[in-house]
């Protein structure tokens, strides 16, 4: 896209449709994925995508938006006028405005752009991946689920007031994910996810041996009786939690009603006083961030809960507004602009002790006991959470371990309530692991009811 | 290369795109493709939701785009663009045939493209749908009637929600086999939910109901009793304790109850799942996979249902497919790439979210057969279960294994439902729960839903009489 162009194109349009006020986002993207089956390219897949989404105001300074995935002159004034006759049912009650920071400086972000590598080349490295997965262990027959893929992509931000964000990014991801099956025993998966910038610095390596380190893990597998356990969760289980019930920090599910805080939950007591959570998505581990949220306001770093105290919420330019405070960079583009987190930081708490210290699972199994359930993925989250009720239900893939030794676990779901489970962390085991979701230890968590069919 | 002028805008039983396709599927065929597909799509779509007694969004959007697929010796290609003049749908073409390392020679060669049948047009009498359909005022109005309903009917409603969603698509399909296709669906859901809140007690329910082309839809929906419905399911919930784990007999309802036949057998039946190697069913036809009262179909034809279509997106007309009879495996779902890569004919089930996805074999509308029983008969043979009175979302695994939530149950204590509880979650493997379905009441009935997978977020039905399942387990705590 030519933003220069775009600027000028859509204005005149505006000013031809007696608009005066408008703002837009535009995204274009060029991707290349290829999927594998046993040494043989399964699909490959290339795909150009472009759209942009028009928000005006109308002289009774209500707002209506329209998207549209056709960029040529009669589609842009197309999205104009259909932005124009919806404004007529804006929200008059809550009306977004230009975030006043859409011009502010941005913050650096070291990202890379990287050349395509193309898809041919894309399909060998699969099938050498693939091959090398199949290779680790006589049981992995498959690997089912797989994908690489590389990405270009520009994102663009504009308003009648002259704010004008741009910003290009490239990446690439690879994921494997095995199945493994022994005679007589139930078929077993698992798998790992790498992201980079390109397609040529993707660690292929880590990605296969996590894969089949996982896969080999859960051959041994048995069922585990139903009952109340210390929990340890995996840095991506504690992050796809803690995402789910993100509705927490977030003002506008507050002023919705549906989230579990509300406006004078801050600076209360969430969680144990050694927690701390940040939102930061400029964090050099976060693959994709964006410089600019859906408004054109910047991202930063945020803290949203320290020393177990619920510090800030998560803002748009209209919520800033209606707490009194500035946007925070977490916004979408709408009507009614969604809010949401970019990439979270979960770890102890500055000067804290961090809670329980040298926290070893194997260790802790020998003291006799129920032993200890590791959960090391959580499944159906669309499902199994409700998150303006605080409870989840969720089916896991985890070991449990008893006097040093781990097995996997057959089939088991975990539940509780998020508010229980922030108050009962126990601590924190080893280092901080970047995910595609943030960066988290292993987290301990008391008292959780896990259901097997032992 | 000779561009023509047709306007991408036009509509796609236009000549002028028999013309434009044409030579790009003799192209593809030239270069050395077993075939050549183009699937062409327009949308229209409206987003209206309303909270409390607001309109808080209202967001329209409209698109176009291409996806093009080439064969050869059963791998395949796929390109999907926004842009549907001429030199893009090429470009697509090369692309697609490179992925292939297959490179366009020229003039088409011979006997290779006979050119496109005549188009089969099952858009032709849906061509003013769209007009018919709510504008945005009347579509406020219902919903903001919708929110009033809530609050008329509920008590401790913290949150109440409506929202309507209408989307009109043309779709037009051309492959080098003489395939020549052309259909516009509409496709309208409506939804309410709620958050009721006393207290430490809260409760969060929703409602969808969807429809297929029938642009009547919102003027006709029942405001008034689903809201009754909802906010009694609400009230009830409010106070409900959570369930207590363990292995149970279950009783699960009609319509939504169907998500497990769709978690936990019927995506094992499809054939993008015998091609991954991740189903447990694929050499199991004519064998028994379920307990002997279980019939199973998956078809796109019942009238007006959510996952019903004239043509599927590869431009085959839609079959009714017995997927398991009293208790036997008789067929799996298949698309074009399913055929040719499995063997199991094609069975009108290609279909994609867009076309920024390849079709795949999914489920339309997808349903246990009524039995002989009365939904009472199935409760009462139980001492100490679970009824599920109401789904939440669900999925199935790599290696079969399916879990999905319990929005509204209730205890089964001798023989006569008890308690509310909440906070349930089913959870097992394909193979072994279909033998326990013990028991099919006689009240079948269908619910829309959507699902994900491969092809994306498709429009599907789900359904069932009561079922009960001898034994399964329950999450909870």
């Amino acid at each position: 896209m030519e933003t220069p162009r775009l600027q000028e194109t859509v204005a005149e349009l505006a000013r031809r449709a007696g608009i005066h006020q408008w703002d837009l986002g535009a995204a274009s993207s060029n991707d290349r994925s290829v999927q594998v089956d046993r040494g043989e390219a399964k699909q490959l897949k290339a795909a150009q995508r472009r759209s942009i989404t028009v928000r005006v105001w109308n002289e009774a300074n209500r707002i209506g938006i329209t998207s549209t995935s056709d960029l040529s002159e009669a589609g842009l004034a197309r999205a104009l006028e259909g932005a124009k006759a919806a404004s007529a049912f804006g929200n008059q009650d809550e009306t977004p405005a230009f975030s006043p920071l859409a011009t502010a400086p941005l913050a650096p972000l070291e990202h890379p752009l990287h050349p395509p590598i193309g898809i041919l080349k894309l399909l060998a490295s699969l099938k050498e991946a693939e091959a090398d997965l199949l290779g680790r262990h006589p049981a992995i027959a498959t690997v089912p689920y797989n994908g690489l893929a590389e990405r270009s992509s520009e994102r663009i931000y504009l308003n009648s007031a002259g704010a004008c964000r741009e910003q290009k990014l490239t990446t690439a991801s690879i994921y494997l994910y095995a199945r493994a099956e022994e005679t007589g025993r139930k078929p077993r998966s698992s798998g790992a996810v790498r992201l980079a910038y390109g397609a040529d610095s993707l660690d292929m390596a880590a990605c296969i041996e996590e894969a089949a380190e996982r896969t080999i893990a859960h051959l041994d597998y048995g069922p585990i009786p139903t009952g109340r356990y210390t929990c340890v969760f995996s840095p991506e289980a504690f992050l796809d939690l803690i995402g789910a019930f993100s509705s927490l920090f977030n003002a506008r599910a507050v002023l919705d009603g549906v989230s579990l805080s509300s406006r004078d939950s801050l600076g209360q007591s969430l969680a144990v006083p050694f927690l701390s959570i940040h939102d930061n998505g400029l964090h050099p581990g976060n693959i994709g961030a964006s410089r600019f949220d859906g408004e054109g306001t910047p991202t930063r770093s945020l803290s949203l809960v320290e020393g177990g105290v619920l510090s800030h919420f998560l803002h748009s330019e209209a919520t800033a507004r209606a707490f009194g405070v500035e946007p925070t960079g977490h916004a979408g583009m709408g009507a009614k602009a969604s809010v949401g987190p970019n990439w979270f930081e979960v770890g102890p708490s500055p000067e804290s002790g961090g809670g329980a210290g040298g926290l070893d699972r194997f260790l802790a199994s020998r003291n006799g006991g129920q032993g200890l359930v590791v959960i090391d993925s959580l499944s159906a989250l669309h499902a199994g959470v409700k998150a303006s009720q605080g409870s989840f239900s969720l089916p896991f893939d985890g070991w449990w371990i008893r006097d040093g030794e781990q097995r996997s676990i057959e089939a088991a779901t975990v539940a509780g309530d998020i508010r229980t489970v922030l108050q009962t962390l126990l601590g924190f085991e080893g280092e901080a692991k970047i995910t595609p979701d943030g960066l988290c230890p292993w987290v301990w968590v008391e008292g959780l009811a896990v259901t097997g069919d032992a | 290369m000779t561009l023509s002028t047709l306007n991408p805008a036009a509509p796609f039983h236009d000549e002028g795109w028999i013309r434009r396709l044409e030579p790009l599927l003799a192209a593809g065929k030239a270069a050395g493709a077993d075939l050549v597909e183009v699937f062409l799509e327009r949308t229209d779509h409206l987003g209206v939701l309303a909270e409390q007694d607001t309109i808080t969004s209202v967001s329209p959007a409209f698109g176009m785009g291409a996806g093009l697929r080439v064969f050869r010796a059963g791998r395949d290609g796929f390109v999907s663009t926004n842009d549907l003049g001429e030199s893009a749908l090429h470009a697509a073409l090369d692309e697609a045939l490179a992925m292939l390392e297959l490179r366009r020679n020229g003039a088409a060669g011979p006997g290779s493209f006979e050119g496109l049948a005549s188009l089969r047009d099952f858009g032709a009498a849906k061509q003013p749908w769209l007009e018919c359909c709510p504008d945005l005022s009347e579509a406020t109005a219902r919903l903001l009637q919708g929110t009033h309903q809530l609050e008329r009917h509920g008590s401790h409603l913290q949150a109440r929600r409506g929202s309507y969603a209408r989307n009109w698509q043309e779709v037009l399909v051309v492959a080098s086999d003489g395939t020549h296709a052309r259909d516009i669906r509409l496709h309208q859901t409506v939804g309410f939910s709620v958050l009721a809140a006393d207290g430490d007690h809260r409760a969060s329910l929703g409602r969808r109901y969807g429809t297929t082309d029938n642009p009547d839809d919102l003027r006709h929906w029942d405001l008034e009793s689903s809201a009754i419905d909802l906010c009694a399911s609400a009230a009830t919930m409010l106070y409900a304790d959570y369930v207590q784990a363990g292995q149970f007999p279950v009783v699960l309802a009609n319509r939504f109850g169907g998500v497990i036949f769709h978690e936990a057998c019927g995506h094992l039946l499809e054939t993008t799942q015998v091609e991954r190697g991740t189903t447990p069913f694929a050499d199991k036809v004519g064998e028994f996979i379920a307990h002997p009262s279980v019939t199973a179909i998956d078809e796109g034809l019942s009238n007006g249902a959510f996952g019903s279509l004239a043509m599927d997106d590869e431009g085959m007309e839609p079959q009714r497919s017995v997927l398991i009879e009293n208790g036997v495996l008789k067929r799996f779902l298949s698309d074009r790439a399913g055929e040719l890569r499995t063997g199991h004919q094609r069975t009108g089930s290609g279909r994609r979210q867009s076309h920024s996805f390849a079709a795949a074999s999914r489920m339309r509308n997808t349903y246990i057969a009524a039995g002989p029983h009365s939904p009472d008969d199935l409760i009462a043979s139980i001492d100490q279960g679970l009824y599920c009175k109401s789904m939440g979302g669900g999925s199935v695994g790599p290696t079969g294994q399916f879990n999905f939530a319990v929005e509204e149950g209730f205890l089964i204590e001798n023989g006569q439902l008890t308690r509310p509880v909440k906070g349930a979650t089913l959870i097992g493997e394909a193979k072994e729960v279909m033998p326990r379905i013990s028991m099919c009441a006689n009240d079948l009935e269908l619910a829309a839903g959507f699902c994900g997978s491969v092809s994306g977020s498709i429009n599907v039905t789900v359904g069932q009489p009561h079922i009960k399942v001898d034994a399964i387990t329950v999450g909870g705590r």
